[in-house]
């Protein structure tokens, strides 16, 4: 034991929300009707998890808005992927167009939610999403910049810390930035955070977790204004 | 009638000369002008400033041009998973990378071809991206000075062209092809089938004849992965 009397920070052992689990819960951000661009990752993931009752017009940067599920084998065409290269099918309404509108969709403010994977995000909204410093490579922006640029919500979608339990929610990026004070929603498999102008306000905690322990492993001050309820699905 | 079609796809390409600054369309495996690429590889240019969404599927797409060290610079927005050929030169400083967004690469192609000498946009500012550019207060907001892209040639992939070389493209393939074709002195595109003019419904056109300069006819190829 150190004498200093400083305990070491434990991460507790307690179960977090899966991938999928963050998918499912970042699902019920989206609005009926809306225009929605999902980024690589977890994003990729909350289609499938679209309450039933509700359409969204999905958006892809290669110049498609209404994507449906994914092509089943034997109904892919190789024209008509997503932006991850994967066959998708269409749903009624969908549209086609060339890449510089597809991109003035998210630029533009035309897109009502994106939501994006994150490697970091600061207390002002900071996005650090493209690159990790010291891995190989040239890396590569895509159209991130553009969407954090211009969505008029943008949700971020990660684990609440690196798989060493570092925090990924930070006082200052310090990975190359995507973009500046960008982040309105971050939801973890720990926590809803809202990104206002006094600071990160606490919504929601996974079942189990409280909001101290959430705290605990944030690298920004949390703002819990009062009993913070769990994480739900329904 | 400026006379379009090219009997073969190497003649299409014959007189890119070693140096030219080229766009490739292309995006996700689909709208790739691979037949014009590989005839730019038959063709041995070198020195050449590529400008391209991505780098490469392995040997498929441009990945072909960056295993013959045909490229020397190049500006994309995503170089990609598959880009092994372009990473290795890369990684040997044989090759140097402007990256830009994605969306922000659309819109400086297509100052290119609008006759606009650059724009101010948000994107990019406080990022690596900002390095070097003039930076203003526009609109209440920071941004950013980014200035036109320029291409000696654009190889394009369409589906279908007329003689006079209007183009459509089939489904999500379109993705770069229109905005490379408006910027480049000489759009070459390469089309599934070539069609009498006044048989493409005009309504239809999606890329006007204007911006088209040589047509070849070939069969599509698609690399998976």
């Amino acid at each position: 034991m150190p004498d200093d009397g400083i305990q070491e920070r434990v991460t507790p052992a307690k179960p977090r929300l899966t991938r999928e689990q963050i998918a499912q819960r970042t699902a019920r951000e989206l609005p009926n009707g809306g225009f929605v661009n999902l980024g690589w990752g977890i994003p990729n993931l909350i289609a499938d998890y679209l309450p039933k009752e509700i359409t969204v017009y999905f958006h892809s940067e290669n110049g498609i808005l209404g994507m449906g599920r994914r092509a089943k084998p034997g109904e892919e065409d190789f024209d008509q992927v997503d932006a991850m290269k994967i066959p998708v099918t269409l749903i009624p309404g969908a549209s086609f167009f060339h890449q510089a509108d597809a991109h003035l969709m998210s630029r533009g403010g035309h897109l009502d939610v994106a939501v994006l994977g994150g490697f970091q995000v600061s207390e002002k909204g900071d996005l650090s999403n493209w690159k990790i410093p010291g891995t190989k490579g040239s890396g590569g922006i895509g159209g991130a910049m553009d969407i954090a640029a211009g969505a008029q919500t943008l949700i971020v979608c990660m684990e609440h810390t690196t798989k060493d339990g570092v925090p990924k929610i930070v006082k200052q990026c310090t990975y190359p930035l995507t973009a500046l004070a960008c982040v309105d929603t971050i939801v973890t498999d720990l926590a809803v955070i809202d990104v206002k102008p006094e600071g990160l306000v606490l919504r929601e905690v996974a079942s189990g977790w409280t909001a101290e322990e959430v705290q605990e492993l944030t690298g920004a001050p949390l703002i819990a204004r009062q009993r913070i309820p769990e994480m739900s699905f329904a | 009638m400026k006379q379009k079609l090219y009997a073969t796809l190497d003649q299409a390409v014959a007189d890119i000369p070693d140096g030219a600054q080229i766009m490739f369309g292309g995006f996700g495996g689909a709208g790739f002008p691979n037949n014009l690429i590989q005839a730019l590889a038959r063709k041995g240019t070198r020195n050449i400033t590529a400008i391209s969404n991505n780098c490469g599927t392995r040997e498929g797409e441009l990945g072909l041009m960056f295993k013959n060290n045909q490229i020397k610079h190049v500006i994309a927005s995503f170089p990609g998973p598959h880009a092994n050929y372009f990473q290795e030169r890369f990684a040997a400083k044989e090759v140097t990378l402007e990256l830009v967004p994605q969306g922000i690469l659309c819109e400086r192609m297509r100052a290119a071809g609008a006759g606009l000498q650059g724009f101010y946009t948000t994107v990019g500012v406080g990022t690596e991206v900002a390095e070097g550019k003039e930076e203003r207060f526009l609109e209440g907001q920071r941004c950013i000075l980014e200035m036109p892209i320029h291409a000696d040639y654009a190889l394009i992939k369409a589906h279908k062209a007329d003689e006079l070389g209007n183009l459509t493209y089939r489904l999500a393939a379109r993705n770069f092809n229109p905005i490379m074709a408006m910027a480049a002195k000489t759009t070459i595109a390469e089309v599934e089938e070539i069609v009498p003019v006044g048989t493409i419904n005009p309504e239809h056109v999606m890329t006007p004849a204007i911006f088209v300069h040589r047509l070849v006819q070939a069969k599509g190829l698609r690399y998976a992965g």
